[in-house]
């Protein structure tokens, strides 16, 4: 056998087991969703009906798909802008020459530690109207419906303010010595040096954290059943909560049609996100 | 670049004082936690919101192992996180040295396809990878918490950066000195990668060992709920054991922080991979 042809059969060989895995648990699963969404059943799963492309329509457009997306869209607003806002805060201010500033550094990333459910309970007895230190901030209260969403919000933005300052401050600490000292010569002060200059330069990091945010919004789903249940009166159920309630024989349909709605969001937001790391990718080398 | 201390010590001492009550706001919900978990339930009702912990109880944390069978569930998740991480390393160090040192038909193609799974996250597949689990008879086990996380895109696309970043020339000296792609993928590539793997596996533990959607999904009997898991059916109980459910979250917590004490230059590097340039 050639080198050649060595080559390409190891290479496939080497490929296998990766390709077995995302056949098996994303690209079949996505075929199956598709064909899901195109078939109504009955209550006991025995028996599938084709209802064809006429399912998808009116789901997309039928008030449950909406109301997830409506509440899904909020929840992005209530957490990426704010979480944003203080992970650059965070970062900025650990960003400097003083003693013991790591002690400072690995606080501020603390939060990391925290996952979906360590970050939910924690809230929960935070805004827990009667034991919670919280329990009497009407603003965040999980007990109402206008109010709920922010609560939940709340423990996510705490939740992802580690990962948020860590990029940040890796990119503050990324920008070149001599950038910092042109710009005091030059007789900027820190505010505007700030405005003017570091965040530009780094605006690649902060688009692309943008985009993870947004991405950890799009599929909130523990914060939600462990902080509301989706209550009350289904104020707080994302979409991903409606997806994940949608598994029973009759519901699945409309489900599957909804997985194939987030996978239409999550698609456009993505391209940005592998746009990103090709442009990156082109800097680096 | 950071920020040169400032030569007056009042202003020194303003940034300490700006970085201390910014510490304080960080951790508050970790402190509450803490004193809440300490307390019983019942103090809390009678003190109102005390900001030190009263009727120090240091057994809260033996009682949430035992009241929420949480070794049983940290077991679990440390069979499936270790599972996740060990095949994700294998499966994504050989696809990455395929795409970075052999030529084949239908690589690029197959590139593309690797990194469109990045677009389709478990939350989107749920519905179908449940069902799939259901037929093959794998829910309430390790083979189903495990399987759809065995690969990874991101881990591929980062260690294939790191392998491209091999100088040609020392592939071409190891091929004149008779090595294989095997052995040059052990012997020379693996080692000079290191750091890019470690991070990769600090990375992909954090995320395994809190993962909270697909556990919830794939298991139905509580003995088989993984760590996070089981903070939801303790939380979910009454406000009496409300302590009891904190302390499990802060026991949950504890192998990650581990990371971040122990490992935190290769948790950084991993997770501001393809975040910031250079």
């Amino acid at each position: 056998m050639s080198r050649r042809a060595k080559d390409a059969v190891l290479g496939w060989c080497l490929l296998v087991p990766s390709a077995a895995v995302f056949a098996a648990f994303v690209f079949y699963p996505l075929y199956r969703l598709v064909d899901l969404g195109l078939h109504q059943r009955n209550r006991f799963g025995t028996a599938e009906r084709y209802v064809g492309p006429s399912q998808y329509v009116d789901v997309l457009t039928g008030e449950e798909f909406r109301s997830g997306l409506w509440v899904t869209v909020r929840f992005v607003l209530l957490t990426v802008p704010i979480g944003l806002a203080l992970g650059i805060l965070l970062a900025v201010a650990a960003d400097r020459r003083l003693r013991g500033i790591k002690v400072f550094q690995t606080i501020f990333s603390s939060t990391v530690a925290s996952s979906v459910a360590v970050a939910s309970v924690i809230f929960l007895v935070l805004v827990n109207p009667q034991i919670g230190f919280f329990g009497d901030v009407r603003f965040l209260s999980l007990a109402h419906t206008d109010s709920a969403l922010r609560g939940i919000a709340l423990s996510a933005v705490w939740a992802n303010l580690g990962l948020t300052f860590i990029i940040v401050l890796a990119a503050l600490q990324a920008v070149p010595e001599e950038i910092d000292e042109a710009a005091v010569l030059d007789g900027y002060g820190p505010v505007r040096k700030l405005f003017r200059i570091t965040l530009p330069l780094i605006s690649p990091t902060l688009l692309f954290l943008v985009v993870v945010l947004v991405i950890f919004g799009f599929q909130a789903f523990g914060q939600v059943e462990i902080l509301t249940g989706g209550g009350p009166a289904g104020a707080t159920e994302t979409l991903v909560y409606k997806i994940f309630n949608s598994q029973q024989p009759l519901d699945q349909g409309e489900g599957a049609v909804m997985a194939v709605g987030l996978f239409g969001l999550t698609f456009v937001v993505s391209l940005l996100q592998i746009a990103l790391l090709e442009r990156r990718v082109h800097y680096g080398r | 670049m950071a920020a040169d201390a400032p030569r007056s010590p009042w202003r020194r001492a303003g940034w300490y004082g700006v970085l201390t009550a910014m510490s304080v706001v960080v951790l508050f919900p970790i402190y509450t936690t803490l004193v809440r978990a300490l307390s019983t339930p019942a103090s809390y009702f009678r003190e109102g919101q005390p900001l030190r912990p009263v009727d120090v109880q240091w057994d809260v944390f033996s009682r949430a192992f035992s009241e929420g069978d949480l070794g049983r569930k940290a077991v679990t998740s440390a069979v499936v996180t270790v599972l996740i991480v060990g095949t994700q390393l294998a499966t994504s160090v050989i696809a990455a040295y395929a795409f970075a040192f052999l030529e084949f038909p239908g690589r690029r193609i197959l590139f593309s396809a690797f990194m469109a799974t990045l677009m389709l996250p478990i939350e989107v597949t749920l519905i179908a990878n449940v069902q799939t689990m259901r037929v093959l008879g794998w829910l309430n086990s390790y083979q189903g918490l495990a399987a759809p996380f065995l690969a990874t895109a991101f881990g591929t696309f980062l260690l294939r950066q790191g392998f491209l970043g091999i100088p040609p020339d020392l592939r071409d000296a190891a091929t004149l000195d008779g090595f294989g792609h095997l052995s040059f993928m052990r012997r020379v590539a693996l080692p000079l990668t290191r750091p890019i793997v470690a991070s990769f596996a600090v990375v992909s533990f954090l995320a395994a060992w809190n993962q909270y959607t697909w556990p919830r999904a794939v298991v139905t009997e509580s003995r088989w709920e993984t760590i996070q898991i089981g903070l939801r059916s303790l939380s979910a109980a009454t406000v009496d054991q409300g302590n009891v459910a904190l302390a499990a979250a802060l026991i949950a917590a504890v192998p990650v922080l581990a990371l971040l004490v122990f490992l935190q230059r290769h948790l950084i590097r991993g997770l501001t991979a393809g975040a910031v340039k250079g």
